[in-house]
């Protein structure tokens, strides 16, 4: 049930991010989402795209750190208290969130949210127990 | 205006013949008393009686850095440690400081020495002395602290740190003199432009400076914005401390070595090879006097050249010039000695940290600014930025604690640090020594 998500470290340089983008395009990768994560001196560029081992594979291959972390995609309902309910859930079973960030795409009529969690298959556990949608790797991945 | 002008003042040939009396003196003391000196001498095949001229100096085994280490802490010592009445350390490559002791007639030495140079720079009996140097291990505050008791001044003892408290004593004691390293002082002036004093108004006449290379323009900044005349002070703890050497307020150009307890020369570092006066090279230094730790031959690693040339001020001393490097990689930042090899070790002791990193020295606000760029790896890397962040902190952490100097890590990509072929280029120094 875990979401493969690549993580970069792309130094706070004038074009680092438009060097990695044309890397992934050049190779044919198509990303999914994205979020960046920085403090003044670096960042951590985490995606999510349709062929992970290539996106690793050219990008390693250009010299960049790259990183595999496991995530989790979970259907929201597109509603006010969407996200509130599911986070109190978690809460209620003490596993907390690292980061977490939104899909591009819907789910028919969901929000999809990525989360990173301190224990990650606690968590699918604890989701899975409330009846919340927890989406496998593939549905993102071709999306 | 001299502290002791006989000595001050010795005709060259009286000073020299005092030199050779004192070197033979020395050296028959080591060659009994140091077990690595008998051995060195042996090697060489010199003994005290054979020293015939101040030329034969040059047939004496040169002692460095590395002897001291091996030798630590007391085993260079050439009397019984109940003669040693003082111990000093400086920071040591790894981890181990270079020891020195010194006997009650050193200290005295060494006090009247730095009473010289304090009179030479234009201090008397009468002026406050706020001495900023360092109190502690490090020789710096001692050093001049005593020597301005020796002189009959005041002194403050300040020692560094707490910028406003220095501010504040220094406007409401009336301090008259200023000793403390060339970039601290500009830094003072700024911080106390914040607070709305300018240095211009305090009592400041005389700033001596040290511990730190600083260049002519610097100079010119320092009297401009302090209304003082700023003088270089040269020393080192193996060979003393403070009060080495000192440029005279009359010429300001070139730093008199008190001869008549060091004998300095200049040599090609990579050669050994003695340079005539005027070219540049290593300092070299043997303590002829000194009886705790003498040292024969002691490698600086300063570069510099020397004259021998009369002085307007008088004195027959001869003149080394201002330091203008290194012959190591040995950096100087904010008066505290650091080799890349202690960072590197650091580094290497940090799980997952790659030999790939870089030393950016700057100046900024006339204070050193120490960068450590570090390669982030796969082994480093983590996805998340608290993990990172506190792989920073924990290395500038070690550093602080470790060396005793503040810094920076900045975390860069992989081979964003240029490799080198052979010898790494592995420090960056921007500050301007011109």
């Amino acid at each position: 049930m875990y979401v493969e998500q690549i993580s970069i470290f792309i130094e706070n340089k004038f074009g680092r991010l438009a060097e990695v983008t044309r890397i992934l395009g050049d190779a044919g990768v198509n990303i999914r989402t994205l979020s960046l994560a920085d403090t003044s001196d670096f960042g951590i560029l985490r995606l999510i795209v349709n062929d992970t081992e290539k996106a690793r594979t050219v990008l390693k291959e250009r010299g960049f750190t790259v990183s595999k972390t496991d995530v989790v995609a979970v259907e929201i309902p597109d509603r006010p208290g969407g996200l509130a309910d599911i986070l109190q859930v978690l809460d209620g079973d003490g596993i907390n969130v690292e980061y977490m960030y939104a899909f591009v795409e819907r789910c028919g009529e969901n929000a999809v949210m990525i989360f990173r969690f301190d224990e990650t298959q606690k968590a699918i556990t604890t989701l899975t127990s409330k009846n919340f949608n927890v989406l496998p790797g593939e549905r993102l991945y071709s999306m | 205006m001299f502290f002791n002008e006989e000595f001050e003042t010795l005709p060259r040939e009286a000073l020299e013949a005092l030199q050779l009396k004192r070197l033979k003196a020395m050296v028959a003391r080591v060659e009994k008393s140091v077990p690595f000196y008998k051995e060195a001498l042996a090697k060489a095949g010199v003994t005290a009686d054979s020293i015939q001229s101040l030329k034969d100096l040059q047939r004496l085994p040169f002692t460095y850095k590395q002897d001291m280490r091996d030798s630590y802490p007391y085993n260079l010592f050439a009397v019984p440690m109940e003669d040693i009445v003082r111990i000093h350390a400086s920071s040591g490559t790894t981890g181990k400081p270079t020891v020195v002791g010194y006997t009650k007639k050193d200290i005295e030495t060494w006090s009247e020495l730095m009473a010289r140079s304090f009179m030479a720079a234009g201090v008397h009996k009468g002026d406050i002395i706020h001495n900023s140097y360092g109190y502690g291990l490090f020789t710096g505050g001692l050093g001049a602290h005593y020597g301005a008791e020796r002189l009959g001044a005041s002194v403050i003892p300040m020692s560094g740190g707490n910028t406003k408290k220095q501010i504040m004593i220094m406007q409401d004691f009336g301090s008259t003199v200023l000793t403390c390293t060339p970039s601290y002082s500009l830094f003072m002036a700024e911080a106390a432009k914040e607070e709305g004093i300018d240095f211009r108004d305090l009592k400041l006449r005389v700033g001596i400076f040290g511990a730190e290379p600083w260049s002519e323009e610097m100079r010119r900044d320092i009297e401009g914005k302090l209304n003082l005349s700023a003088v270089d002070i040269y020393g080192l703890s193996e060979i003393m401390g403070p009060g080495v050497a000192i440029e005279c307020c009359e010429a300001k150009k070139g730093l008199h070595i008190w001869e008549d307890h060091f004998i300095p020369e200049i040599i090609n570092p990579e050669t050994c090879v003695v340079l005539p006066e005027g070219q540049m090279g290593e300092l070299v230094i043997t303590t002829i006097t000194k009886e705790g730790i003498p040292l024969i031959r002691y490698r600086t690693r300063d570069i510099t050249s020397i004259t021998y040339e009369p002085c307007i001020c008088g004195r027959t001393h001869a003149r080394i010039a201002r330091m203008s490097g290194r012959s190591d990689d040995m950096l100087i930042i904010r008066g505290v000695n650091v080799f890349p090899s202690q960072i590197e070790a650091i580094l290497m002791g940090v799980e997952g940290v790659e030999p790939h990193y870089v030393l950016i020295v700057e100046r900024k606000d006339n204070l050193d600014t120490l960068e450590v760029q570090v390669e982030v790896g796969e082994n480093l890397f983590s996805d998340e930025i608290k993990h990172l962040q506190a792989l920073s902190s924990k290395i500038e952490k070690q550093i602080k604690e470790m060396l005793g100097v503040t810094c920076r890590v900045r975390l860069v990509e992989p081979k964003s640090i240029t490799r080198s072929e052979g010898k790494a280029k592995r420090v960056i120094d921007n500050r301007n020594k011109a």
